[in-house]
């Protein structure tokens, strides 16, 4: 058991753990937002994301990376969240466009959501309206420096502020008949 | 005493062989296909990062206790059906456990895995999962057929049921099975196309249709175990067909290239195929392939 104990050994067990995380993300891609026309042209041949590990993951269940291209109406956050909850820590989001970040050149319109921020932990924002498949590819390479340097865990922070993020959701979805997260 | 000391630290060994060669296997597919699409493609060792990291990842999954042991079970139906099939023939350590009627045995239990895999894709509740696995079964009936056809005829042609004894004869007369019954060899490649589920017999796990199928609600560390018991069956389903008819192997070099070879075969059918429906699929199998299988067992007992 001192092996597993000894600080170091510990720290090497994370690196380990860390580069694999890094060079392996499996992409839930959340295309409801005009960005998703970005996303063919970055896994196929001009492009190739599959170069740095990233490939498409068919469910929630099997995915790292939520990546949410653009805006978000009130109907479709609830359907992130959702899917957000189904997916296995750790586990990160990449928000894709302006219109995540301040709600883009739907700012002022009467059913979308301004930031993404308040109702799910965000990692990387891609900024741009849209962002090309190079400035996507960035992104996941910051995302990847991020998870190297270990502060890539927002699942958690999720779990700790739960309370905060479910006020907020509520507020804006109305008719709230989910399921609760279990862990 | 002796004896049993090499017979477990060769199954040990089986095992991890088996498992770096069919990850290995599974990430040159993926570069072969990438290439073909013109793309540059993941490094060949991918697949150990995507295993690594699926094992890492914490799994809060729960649909019940079938949907936990299915993993289990396909991962101790690979490791059974690879225990019972010699890898090299007189090897020290690559026998294995084979016996006088291991043919017979391996007919019976390399459904087993995707039975269990069935109960537990049950489970989960998934209607994706319910759809592959009904597809799946219903595939497994449609390739049995022709598989066990030219086993038999094998079986009959030598009048053994012992995978080492078929290897021997072959290496004894020099002639390879695929030249002393040709018809039995069509019959199990065909039925290898829908074993491997490569395109154009891709319906189980079916990629933007059905959600990847069965393993749709697994993940994290189940994923990896399902990952790595495929290619664990996958190498031991390759070096049963070279052992029973490209005449076994005396080294490993040998028998990375046979199998790599025979992988390969519906690899690349596979990537210029688009997806057959069940029932063409099913049809499909009991056409051809059928015909040469009855076709071989007819040149068995001639």
């Amino acid at each position: 058991m001192n092996i597993v104990k000894d600080k170091k050994s510990q720290h090497i067990v994370d690196y380990i753990k860390e580069f694999a995380r890094k060079n392996s993300l499996f992409v839930m891609a959340y295309g409801t937002g005009c960005g998703a026309i970005e996303i063919p042209p970055t896994m196929t041949s001009r492009y190739d994301a599959e170069r740095f590990g990233i490939r498409g993951a068919a469910t929630p269940r099997q995915a790292d990376v939520l990546l949410i291209t653009g805006y978000l109406a009130v109907k479709t956050l609830k359907r992130v969240i959702r899917v957000y909850e189904q997916m296995q820590d750790p586990k990160y989001i990449i928000a894709f466009g302006s219109c995540t970040i301040n709600g883009g050149m739907y700012f002022d319109s009467y059913n979308t959501i301004n930031a993404l921020d308040r109702y799910v932990p965000v990692d990387v924002y891609i900024n741009g309206c849209m962002p090309r498949p190079e400035a996507v590819i960035e992104g996941f390479v910051a995302l990847q420096e991020k998870i190297q340097r270990g502060d890539a865990d927002n699942g958690k922070k999720y779990q700790e502020n739960i309370d905060w993020y479910r006020e907020n959701q509520m507020k804006v979805i109305k008719n709230w008949n989910m399921p609760d997260y279990n862990w | 005493m002796e004896d049993i000391i090499y017979k477990i630290l060769g199954a040990i060994l089986t095992i991890i062989t088996a498992f770096v060669v069919g990850i290995t296997y599974g990430g040159l597919t993926r570069k072969v296909i990438a290439r073909v699409q013109n793309r540059v493609g993941p490094k060949f060792y991918q697949n150990f990062f995507d295993v690594l990291k699926l094992l890492s990842k914490r799994t809060a999954i729960n649909h019940g206790v079938m949907q936990h042991f299915a993993p289990m079970f396909i991962f101790t139906s690979a490791v059974t059906v690879l225990m019972f099939i010699p890898i090299l023939h007189d090897g020290l350590f690559f026998s294995n456990f084979s016996f006088h009627g291991d043919l017979i045995f391996l007919l019976y239990i390399m459904p087993f895995g995707p039975l269990g895999m069935a109960l537990g894709a049950g489970q989960t509740g998934n209607p994706n999962s319910a759809i592959g696995v009904t597809r799946g079964l219903s595939q497994m009936v449609g390739f049995e057929i022709p598989f066990v056809l030219s086993l038999v005829a094998l079986m009959v042609q030598f009048e053994t049921t012992s995978v080492t004894e078929i290897v021997n004869i072959q290496v004894e007369s020099g002639v390879w099975m695929i030249f002393s019954n040709p018809f039995a060899f069509l019959a199990a490649l065909f039925a290898m196309f829908g074993m491997f589920r490569y395109a154009p017999f891709d319906i189980v796990g079916a990629p933007a249709e059905l959600a990847s199928g069965p393993a749709s609600e697994f993940g994290g560390k189940y994923l990896a175990i399902m990952m790595s018991s495929s290619s664990i069956f996958t190498f031991a389903k390759l070096v049963l067909y070279v052992n029973l008819f490209f005449g076994g192997a005396e080294n490993l070099v040998e028998l990375l290239i046979k199998t790599f070879i025979l992988y390969m075969v519906p690899v690349v059918y596979g990537l210029v195929s688009p997806r057959y429906r069940t029932e063409q699929s099913i049809t499909y199998f009991w056409k051809w392939p059928l015909a040469l299988g009855v076709i071989g067992m007819i040149w068995a007992i001639i």
